[in-house]
């Protein structure tokens, strides 16, 4: 069982890496001084107050980009396993795949035309 | 040994090689960048300064650990782990030798992508719960170009996955083992289908890395320290240590899906199979050279600039290219 012994190796991946993290936090704690004081505590804006909490509203950009990245990341999935078996299909679902992506890419466009790609 | 315990050594393992790729990549940094600027970088601990990153690294140990006041306390804790813990992860399926390797799987390119690809995830909590207007710009650059520069990048190797048949590394690097016409490499980067995938790879993969034509996330003469600002000591140091964790990671996949992983051409497989952890620790620090000698050449672009690139150009391209190689795949076999 290849297939199980691997995925034990995954699960000791994350097991490990969770404890390393708080283990190297710990050391540092135990080594380090703790010496803190108002100002060393302040917001770091190269040495002037800070005006205004940070969070704000934020530009409206970022979001439409998120929206996207699903759309295509999801297309992705699906190309994959197409793309492991490619060998063994025929010429027809390769057709399939091209009508799949040409939709997408109607998708892509539409978006370039309405001005969601542009950066303001 | 028991099963768990052979799994937990190969864990501890890889922790070991990618703390120690850490010190080795920031020490080879510093000097690469050192020498093209025409000085000499650090000299002084150590014999040329070898020591400095491990001194660096104790420095940060000792260093103390600043919470500032206004954080989200919460995820200011957890995002060095979140970046980290995937960090760490992607060296699951690297295969440095047809026997080395910690595990065998088959969906090995898609998992490295998978862990790469929630290291954002961190960066945008170290940047939102920092509560530092440099922070959350820096966060939320890394995060808008990183998931717009994913795409290209899964899209991109996909022609090598319709060749190959398969998403198992090994599988990869078999496939590349040997010569054409008793001269040339097998290896994917001699072949001219190959090419445009390589270009689309690699620019992706440096933004993917948050190198520095692209890092737009941590642009010191722009946002300070990016998503870093208000991180010090250890927690600091494990944001670092992923960064450039990542990049040996890339640079391994770069190996592995173009450069024939640890095949050697021309020398029978037995001797290319016994160095082969060698082999593939030695290209991938060639590439890794590579992508700090770009680091040390290129101006930073503009945020602008590069989503429109990765929007606008990318990705049209790495759907063209997955059609026309499709169709050129099909009618060579």
């Amino acid at each position: 069982m290849q297939g199980a012994a691997d995925h034990i190796v995954l699960a000791a991946f994350v097991i490990i890496g969770i404890l390393f993290v708080p283990l190297t936090l710990t050391a540092s704690r135990l080594l380090a001084p703790s010496k803190p004081d108002e100002r060393k505590l302040d917001t770091y804006e190269c040495g002037s107050e800070p005006i205004g909490p940070p969070w704000v509203q934020f530009r409206i950009g970022y979001y439409v980009y998120a929206l996207l990245f699903v759309v295509f990341d999801i297309e992705t999935v699906f190309l994959y396993p197409w793309a492991v078996a490619f060998d063994h299909l025929g010429l027809f679902i390769l057709v399939e795949m091209v009508i799949f992506i040409a939709i997408l890419a109607a998708g892509l466009a539409y978006a370039w035309k309405e001005g969601a790609l542009r950066w303001r | 040994m028991s099963a768990l315990g052979i799994s937990a050594l190969k864990v501890l393992a890889a922790l070991g090689l990618m703390l120690g790729n850490g010190v080795v990549m920031i020490y080879m940094l510093r000097k690469v960048l050192g020498h093209l600027h025409i000085r000499l970088g650090p000299m002084h601990v150590g014999w040329k300064g070898t020591l400095q990153t491990v001194m660096d690294v104790l420095k940060l140990l000792t260093k103390e650990d600043i919470t500032p006041r206004a954080v989200d306390r919460w995820l200011f804790r957890i995002a060095p782990a979140v970046v980290f813990i995937p960090s760490l992860m992607a060296y699951a399926a690297l295969p440095f030798s047809d026997t080395w390797r910690v595990t065998n799987l088959d969906s090995g390119l898609l998992y490295t992508f998978t862990a790469l690809s929630l290291v954002p995830l961190g960066i945008l909590m170290a940047g939102w719960a920092s509560s530092n207007k440099w922070s959350l710009l820096g966060g939320m650059r890394a995060a808008a170009q990183q998931i717009a520069y994913e795409v290209p990048l899964l899209l991109s190797v996909l022609p090598i996955v319709m060749l190959v048949g398969s998403m198992n590394l090994g599988v990869i690097v078999e496939a590349q083992r040997g010569t054409v016409l008793a001269v040339i490499p097998r290896w994917f980067i001699m072949n001219p289908l190959f090419w445009p995938t390589f270009v689309l790879y690699s620019i992706s993969a440096l933004v993917e890395t948050n190198q520095t034509p692209f890092d737009m996330s941590e642009a010191e003469s722009e946002l300070v320290g990016g998503f870093a600002t208000e991180y010090s000591a250890m927690k600091f140091g494990l944001l670092f240590l992923s960064e450039f964790s990542n990049q040996f990671i890339v640079a391994a996949l770069t190996v592995t899906l173009f450069f024939g992983g640890w095949t050697l051409p021309w020398v029978p497989e037995a001797v290319s199979n016994t160095f082969g952890p060698l082999t593939f620790m030695l290209k991938t620090y060639l590439v890794i050279a590579v992508m700090m000698w770009i680091r040390g050449t290129f101006p930073r672009v503009r945020i602008d600039q590069l989503m429109q690139l990765g929007w606008q150009r990318l990705i049209p391209i790495s759907l063209a290219w997955i059609v026309i190689s499709g169709v050129v795949i099909k009618v060579w076999s």
